[in-house]
């Protein structure tokens, strides 16, 4: 398995994707520079967090346009894995890989924090019975509040695409329809969320639950 | 006929700029006569406006400290006694745009803290957000990678509108900044008092790590080399930021809001990873420094100055993005986000290429050349020519007359005598007022806002007394500690006492953090200098902070002076606030103030000493801000310190606190407050037994820190600290149910749920935030 970690001129959790990948995982891994036109060789691509372009229209909307994002779509259809963590997410709604979008958390403020997390039973990789029925995985994010139309939801629902609910005593962090934290497409190859799980993969994190959540995504034991 | 008399400057060729220097037009630019007079002498000749424009903002107390350069003599630079292997003083302060230290193993980390407390008071949110831009160009400038940040905040009474509008804009526009960049911000200190209504402060940290070897300079060498403008484009905005920052807020400083830069945290991260790329490559750059304050005038006289050398730029090739501006805009501007390289003749393609892979402006502007001068051509005619080093280093110096204000005597006398002590069953009220004061409760309505958490390398969350970060070097991990603090009540009233217990909680933070301090930063933030009342308490603060350094060998690596904090309502308390950077030998010795199991039973390290003066409770119980700030003992410090650090490392601490504002029941309570509530049987037997209640639950004495320890270790600790001549007091215990009993030798004062008095102190910031 060879991951492409891609970096967009703002990501900022480029490197922080990148070790976790190479290191706790032991994954073969590189830095993709938003500029390269091809992704031959990869298995499988990992979108990190940050700001890509400054998110000066809505976060994401530039990034799509990135020579990069025309392989990824390629990529993605090739049935390759595709992962979107934060605004790695934002990005993959922009640019139609995934449904849905993500507006302003609806108190208007950032918001870090541990969250916890309900999982759904989504697909063989991403079950209860491999992850658990809970984690808890920071979020860190002023735009995450997931929206989508009724029949989008309804859809969702049905192709059990739902990967993630924000749950916990404070509930809900922004406002996110039906507490959604993380969604997949139908062909259950491209997956995003807003936590950050590349943020607690290590002995010295608050709990180790994104490595659950990485190896469940790049199906390794 | 001198030297100075020979250079010859062609008539601006800016038509209105071509005024006469007339006294008014000096005083304009904020020079006194005599420094006038100076700039006479240096030229030999008269100005044109953009000399005089360039003079001015050099000359500005924010560039040249012109007040404080004799106070700031007085700290200690450099170790006294140096450890080859770690805290040896790399580059000192006032050498470079940030000092750093050595951290052993061939690394080193690199911090400074910055005020941007005028912008912030005019424009919250930019003014806040380029602060902590700024504070970050300095320390990438030096070659470090920005590894964290914290922030100093001081806010007027939360029950004012304008206090909390200002700390809405302020926290949105710090966390805006820092999170898109992705450095966590990790620790800080805010706290809220009146004299702060009219003119907030704003302090921005940040910490970065670099191997020796990337050491980079900001010096201007190598006739024929190029000098290079990277970055965003000029605009007019920041016009003479510097001088904005040097005199007092009115009701007219709302019109210099063309003086507030405006900050594009994009363009900064975009800026950053070009230069850490374009510094990484061996022997390309020579030297590099940000534009700041007096933007691409400081940069280029200072660079000309530090290198020895002549620097010339042509203003036409400098990146604009107003059209029609002047070379007097051009050279003042503080637009943000630009920096000046000077690299290796015929390499110049290195540079170039890195930062069209970025999309950023490297632009050729000028070349080092012979001689020692600032030149600064447009349409090939010679406009400004300025002795670099005279006006970088040679600016006025002043030591200004100082005068004890009278208050300072009438208020150390105060005798507690004056107010009734607390009954018992007053106690818990008491308490619950401290913990619902700001300053003391729950600031993560602040932190929330900050990602404090990107970089993967957190190690203590903000909320505890110091943040903790892990740095990865090429061999292994290393910790890093860092806090800051400054009680303005104590400064208020007794500044030298002030000065060194500022130091002295600064390093029992870091120590209850597992941490040995290294070295320290400051922002001294005072009032107008010229009152002598106001540079008397910055004259005794500045004697006390620098008292302490030299006795704990703590250099100071560099800070900043904000002078002019003062509105109508008059100047603030005086705030040296310092921060400390410390490091932990282990992740097995990185300590939090939480209770772990509910069973540690709670020593105290210290007394039971009988002082209430300066303390919090005086202001949350009477509405006081009087007495004397608590006495302090540096020696006993030092055995506290090497103590507390020593039961940390033989692991024998579960979590350990030290006592600040609001005492030891402040601190026992926050103890309990951690991912679980605990609760506390504690039975305090005070000695000698006469003393005041208020004074024994809520005064303030210095040296002491309450350590909870495991019961098997209890007997090892209470002996060790016997042998190490620190009192110890057994306390009591914590417990797994969350009620917290209250007794004083052995007759209950109260008893009542941890949940209550940790919901007021979660609640209050909120509460208030929640209102318009």
């Amino acid at each position: 398995m060879k991951v492409a970690v891609l970096q967009f001129p703002g990501s900022n959790c480029d490197r922080d994707a990148y070790r976790a990948v190479k290191g706790p995982l032991g994954l073969e891994c590189d830095l993709v520079w938003h500029k390269q036109t091809s992704l031959a060789g990869y298995d499988a691509a990992l979108l990190p967090g940050g700001f890509s372009y400054g998110d000066y229209l809505r976060c994401g909307a530039i990034a799509r346009f990135s020579p990069v994002m025309e392989a990824l779509v390629r990529f993605a259809a090739d049935g390759r894995r595709v992962l979107g963590i934060c605004n790695g997410f934002q990005v993959l709604c922009e640019s139609g890989l995934l449904p849905g979008a993500l507006v302003r958390n609806n108190h208007m403020k950032f918001v870090c924090q541990d969250q916890p997390l309900q999982v759904e039973d989504s697909d063989a990789q991403f079950n209860s019975a491999k992850l658990g029925s809970s984690l808890t995985v920071p979020i860190a994010h002023g735009e995450g509040n997931f929206r989508i139309d009724e029949p989008g939801l309804e859809q969702l629902r049905r192709n059990r695409q739902i990967l993630l609910r924000y749950s916990g005593n404070e509930g809900n962090p922004n406002g996110s329809l039906a507490d959604i934290a993380g969604v997949r497409n139908t062909n259950g190859n491209v997956f995003g969320m807003m936590p950050h799980p590349e943020r607690v993969v290590e002995p010295f994190h608050p709990n180790q639950d994104g490595l659950k959540v990485l190896k469940a995504f790049f199906s390794l034991n | 006929m001198s030297e100075a008399q020979k250079t010859e400057v062609t008539p601006l060729v800016e038509e209105e700029l071509r005024v006469p220097i007339t006294p008014e037009v000096v005083e304009q630019h904020g020079l006194l006569p005599e420094e006038y007079q100076k700039v006479l002498e240096i030229l030999g000749r008269e100005p044109n406006l953009t000399e005089l424009g360039i003079f001015s903002v050099m000359w500005s107390e924010h560039c040249a400290y012109k007040n404080s350069r004799p106070l700031l003599r007085m700290f200690p630079t450099d170790k006294a006694e140096p450890n080859p292997s770690v805290g040896r003083i790399l580059v000192k302060a006032g050498e470079e745009n940030a000092g750093v230290v050595d951290i052993g193993d061939g690394w080193g980390i690199c911090f400074k803290i910055e005020s941007h407390n005028h912008p912030s008071f005019v424009e919250p949110f930019e003014g806040a957000a380029t602060g902590v831009g700024g504070i970050i160009r300095d320390i990438f400038t030096m070659g470090a990678r920005p590894a964290l940040l914290t922030n100093s905040l001081r806010f007027g009474d939360l029950e004012s509108p304008l206090a909390r509008r200002l700390m809405r804009g302020v926290v949105s526009g710090i966390s805006h900044y820092g999170n898109c960049i992705g450095i966590p911000n990790i620790a800080g200190d805010v706290y809220f008092d009146k004299c702060y209504e009219g003119n907030p402060l704003v302090n921005a940290l940040c910490l970065g790590v670099l191997r020796h070897d990337q050491i980079k300079r900001g010096a201007a060498k190598g006739v024929g080399n190029p000098v290079y403008y990277v970055g965003a484009p000029t605009g007019r905005d920041g016009l003479g930021g510097a001088s904005f920052a040097s005199k007092d807020l009115s009701e007219e400083s709302h019109e210099d809001r063309p003086a507030v830069q405006k900050g594009d945290p994009f363009m900064e991260k975009l800026l950053m990873e070009a230069c850490l790329e374009m510094m990484a490559v061996p022997d390309l750059v020579v030297g590099i420094q940000d534009m700041g304050a007096a933007g691409l005038t400081c940069s280029t006289c200072e660079t000309a100055s530090r290198g020895g050398a002549a620097v010339e730029i042509d203003i036409d090739l400098v990146p604009q993005r107003e059209t029609g501006m002047n070379s007097y805009e051009i050279m003042l501007s503080e637009s943000q986000e630009r920096m000046l390289v000077i690299v290796q003749a015929g390499r110049e393609h290195e540079l170039e290429s890195i930062f069209e892979k970025w999309d950023l402006h490297a632009v050729q502007i000028g070349k080092v050349i012979e001689g020692d001068r600032m030149i600064v051509k447009k349409g090939g005619e010679t406009i400004v020519s300025i002795p670099a080093a005279k006006l970088a280093d040679d600016g006025p110096v002043y030591d200004r007359e100082a005068r004890e204000p009278e208050y300072l005597a009438e208020s150390q006398s105060w005798n507690a005598s004056s107010i009734s002590d607390l009954q018992p069953e007053e106690v818990l009220t008491a308490l619950e007022k401290l913990l619902g004061h700001p300053t003391i409760a729950s600031k993560e309505w602040i932190y929330r806002q900050y990602d404090h958490r990107v970089m993967a390398d957190t190690v203590v969350d903000p909320g505890h007394s110091s943040g903790v970060i892990r740095i990865k070097t090429d061999t292994g991990e290393k910790y890093v500690s860092i806090a800051n603090d400054c009680n303005n009540r104590y400064c208020y009233l007794n500044p030298r006492k002030g000065g060194i217990i500022a130091i002295a909680e600064c390093m029992r933070n870091l120590v209850c953090s597992g941490a040995t301090p290294l070295a320290m930063t400051n922002n001294l933030n005072f009032g107008n200098p010229y009152n002598p009342e106001i540079f008397y308490m910055f004259r005794e603060a500045v004697i006390g902070l620098a008292d302490a350094c030299k006795h704990f060998d703590i250099p100071v690596i560099g800070g900043n002076v904000s002078l002019y904090n003062q509105g109508p309502d008059g100047a603030i308390d005086p705030t040296p606030t310092v921060s400390l950077a410390g490091l932990i030998e282990s992740i097995d010795h990185v300590t939090t103030r939480e209770i772990k199991n509910g069973d540690e039973v709670f020593l105290l390290l210290g007394d039971f000493p009988d002082e209430i003066g300066a303390s919090l409770y005086l202001q949350t119980q009477y509405e006081l801000k009087t007495g004397d700030a608590p006495d302090i003992d540096l020696h006993a410090a030092g055995r506290l310190y090497d103590f507390t650090l020593e039961q940390i490392k033989n692991g024998r601490v579960h979590a350990a606190h030290d006592i600040s504002e609001g005492g030891l029941l402040v601190t026992l309570s926050e103890m309990l407050f951690g991912e679980t509530t605990f609760g506390a049987e504690l039975n305090l037997n005070p000695t000698p037994d006469a003393g005041r209640i208020d004074a024994l639950l809520f005064g303030e004495s210095q040296n002491r820190i309450v350590l909870a320890v495991p019961p098997t270790f209890v007997e090892s600790v209470v002996e060790a600290a016997n042998d190490a001549s620190v009192p110890v007091h057994e306390l009591g215990t914590a417990t797994k149910a969350p009620v917290f009993n209250l007794s004083i030798s052995g007759k209950t004062i109260f008893q009542t749920e941890t949940s209550k008095l940790r919901s007021i102190w979660d609640e209050a910031i909120p509460a208030y935030m929640s209102r318009i």
